[in-house]
């Protein structure tokens, strides 16, 4: 692998792993204060990308990068506000059921409001193109991914400075640590509880707005995205920003050098001076190439994580 | 949660022996009632899901454990079980086709041995995710090796193979009527099984596990060793389901290991009610109603039955079985009475309101998707012409008008219900002595 290509993969890898922190990051906010694990989340970046499919043919991409997660929040809070809390006093299992059921409904939702197939959902046309100085240093590089990974840098450091910086943060914090004391200081909880799990979904959906153009915008895709962000979550230790942070950016390295890359056991073996013959034991799952196997690997991450350090990376607690 | 005691499988105390025995009876009589081709193989889905859901029930309902991967040891099971079959027939194994759950179950087992081990390190939110994450591995492999998973067309085989059953010339599986009976023998020895299960002292120490698991340990038990042991089971009795779908389908496909397997047993306990016995039977049914039967009618059936969910979640988190027991109890102090006039307006209202936001679902669905077939859709047997307006005015109306007639039939329904638990509670407080 040559150094441009070597460039590239880092690239996506870090552009894709930027993503799933966007997506994880929501997710292990509202399961740290909540305690729920929202298994629509990844229902939210799909309404996210088809909300701002929709938005971007009204009104154009840039207004779309805004409203469209402003709506989803909204939506996310109303969530929050007449479904979740009902359910808060059933207890933990009935709050995930219900926003399993909720996945359910989003994914026949968006198809009877924009069909079964693929939506249109194009990059906007100032950022299509490969990025001009990197292309001048031999890289070719979608100006696009560039742009995905900027916003999602602000985004994220805006959330960081919001939680450590100001009051409402300070709250948030409170309210997390010590749900009962902050409500006895007159703070309203459930209110707060209400703002970060629509915020969560904004999250999500800004992450579907800047994702549902990159990839594909199209009913399957929040199951897709899911499985591989609760990969990230268990693995980053659940309710941990920084574990999920590493993570991210693991599984997206991961999922760029693995899609590409031809190596396999056998490969391995005959640098090593050992030669297979097509009938020892084994042989097809030898000659596998990490290009045909990458899309277990995450999982195998997983596997490997709970045998030999069963609290995640980064994680504190247990459960 | 409550005391076991109050979630005994115990209906108006009729005895045990009557209810298997009713059971039987049903399960013998029902394709003799329902003779179609269509209902028998929706009987026959019925019995395979049944046992799979009370396999799903032994680690939700008992053990506290929620699952998104159920559907690697039925899938795995039935992958097992079709090679079994497909051996069979060329001869190369002499074992009988009616023990083919068997294998399944065996296959389920070792699996469940193997994932569990992983699995149940953790118990609450992160077994869910890990779950899920050994569920996506499983299915994600499947499309890897097409050798042994047979790719998208899968796996078949042949249920005729091999002798006869009980050597009986005709008992050949061939008809639909004989695999289900088949099916119905094993689902109501799976029944007896698990409710037995209930009754051991693994099955209590499960619930005190799923309860509080830290208690479990201090009076010297292993949380994870029972987590596991449940799994193990719960494994086998899922194997075993998945060897009755390979005898029943003649093929196995990896949609067999797929999530939507595993979400669809989770929506089909949860309906029917974690916890109580016979809930997950309970769920199965309807479960198979919505995915087999309405799925002939709507491509919307999905929507339908997660909005169900999603409302029974909220309203009656016990499941269906729990409305059933609620209802059953009112009855029992004599006021049911009283409930019928708010139960008929209840229903006729929100039955109206369903209607009419079906009707709004269908014909933005029938725009959106009815490619070549007009602008008429059929919704309850009347036709809509989605190009009018009228059309669109008349479902917005009727569920406007059957929406504000429900919220006040709703609040009616309400204080009449609280009023009457009202009376119960004091009534058993004033009496505990005749209470039960």
């Amino acid at each position: 692998m040559n150094l441009e290509l070597f460039l590239v993969q880092l690239l996506n890898g870090v552009s894709y792993g930027l993503l799933l922190f966007m997506l994880a990051a929501g997710l292990t906010l509202i399961f740290s204060m909540m305690g729920v694990l929202n298994f629509a989340h990844t229902s939210f970046y799909m309404i996210g990308a088809y909300v701002a499919y929709q938005l971007s043919v009204w009104i154009g991409f840039w207004a779309a990068l805004l409203a469209a997660p402003l709506l989803v929040g909204l939506l996310g809070a109303a969530v929050e506000r007449w479904g979740l809390r009902r359910v808060h006093k059933w207890g933990h299992v009935p709050e995930l059921l219900f926003t399993f059921g909720l996945s359910y409904i989003a994914f026949e939702l968006v198809q009877v409001v924009w069909g079964r197939a693929a939506v249109p959902y194009q990059v906007p046309g100032e950022l299509d193109g490969p990025v001009a100085w990197l292309q001048a240093a031999g890289i070719t590089f979608p100006r696009y991914r560039l742009f995905m990974m900027a916003v999602a840098i602000l985004m994220l450091a805006a959330l960081w400075l919001l939680l450590k910086r100001t009051r409402i943060g300070l709250v948030i914090q409170a309210a997390l640590s010590h749900p009962e004391m902050a409500e006895a200081l007159g703070h309203n909880v459930p209110r707060v509880f209400m703002l970060v799990f629509g915020a969560g979904c904004a999250l999500a959906g800004l992450a579907g707005v800047i994702g549902g153009n990159a990839f594909v915008t199209e009913p399957g895709m929040a199951a897709a995205v899911g499985a591989i962000v609760f990969v990230v979550i268990v693995l980053g230790g659940l309710g941990s920003l920084a574990g999920a942070f590493i993570a991210s950016l693991l599984l997206g390295l991961i999922d760029a050098f693995g899609k590409t890359s031809g190596a396999s056991l056998a490969g391995l073996l005959s640098s090593a001076g050992i030669d297979l013959a097509p009938q020892t034991v084994g042989h097809p799952l030898l000659t596998m190439t990490v290009a045909q196997i990458a899309p277990v690997l995450p999982y195998l991450l997983l596997v490997l994580i709970l045998i030999f350090r069963p609290r995640g990376l980064m994680g504190t607690r247990e459960s | 949660m409550t005391a076991l005691g109050e979630l005994h499988f115990r209906p108006l105390n009729v005895g045990r022996w009557v209810v298997w025995g009713f059971t039987a009876v049903v399960f013998i009589a029902a394709p003799q009632i329902f003779t179609s081709g269509f209902a028998r193989a929706l009987l026959s889905q019925m019995g395979i899901l049944i046992i799979f859901a009370l396999s799903y029930n032994m680690l939700l309902g008992q053990t506290g454990l929620l699952s998104f991967g159920h559907a690697v040891y039925s899938g795995l099971g039935a992958y097992f079980a079709i090679h079994a079959l497909a051996l069979i027939g060329k001869g190369a194994l002499a074992f009988p086709v009616s023990l083919l759950p068997l294998i399944g179950g065996a296959a389920g087992l070792f699996f469940s041995v193997v994932f569990g081990w992983l699995t149940t390190k953790r118990a609450g939110t992160t077994f869910a995710m890990i779950s899920l994450g050994i569920g996506e591995m499983v299915f994600a492999a499947s499309l890897m090796f097409p050798a042994f998973f047979g790719g998208e067309a899968g796996i078949s085989g042949n249920r005729t193979a091999g002798p006869p059953l009980l050597g009986i010339d005709g008992l050949t599986l061939g008809p639909d009527i004989q695999v289900y009976y088949l099916i119905a023998t094993w689902t109501f020895v799976c029944m007896i099984a698990t409710y037995a299960l209930t009754h051991t002292p693994l099955g209590r120490i499960a619930n005190a596990v799923r309860d509080n698991p830290e208690r479990a340990e201090f009076i010297g038990y292993d949380a994870q060793r029972v987590r596991w042991i449940m799994m193990m089971l719960a494994g086998f009795f899922a194997g075993v389901s998945g060897g009755l779908s390979a005898i029943n389908l003649e093929s196995v496909g990896s949609g067999a290991v797929h999530a939507l397997v595993s979400g669809g047993v989770l929506l089909a306990a949860y309906i029917g009610g974690v916890l109580f016995f016979f809930g997950p039977i309970l769920g199965s049914v309807v479960f198979v109603f919505f995915a087999f039967a309405l799925s002939e009618y709507t491509p919307a059936w999905h929507l339908y039955l997660g909005v169900f969910f999603v409302l029974l979640v909220m309203f009656a988190p016990g499941g269906l079985a729990s409305l059933i027991l609620l209802n059953l109890r009112v009855a029992k102090f004599g006021k049911f009475r009283r409930l019928r006039d708010p139960y008929v307006g209840v229903i006729g209202t929100g039955g109206l309101l369903a209607a009419g936001i079906v009707l709004l679902i269908e014909m933005t669905y029938h725009q959106t998707l009815g490619i070549g077939s007009g602008s008429s859709v059929r919704v309850f047997g009347f036709p809509f012409d989605t190009a009018r307006g009228e059309s669109w005015v008349f479902g917005a109306l009727v569920v406007a008008a059957a929406g504000v007639a429900f919220e006040y039939m709703r609040r009616r329904f309400k204080s009449e219900w609280d009023a009457i638990a009202v009376e119960i509670e004091d009534w058993r407080r004033d009496n505990p002595e005749q209470d039960q």
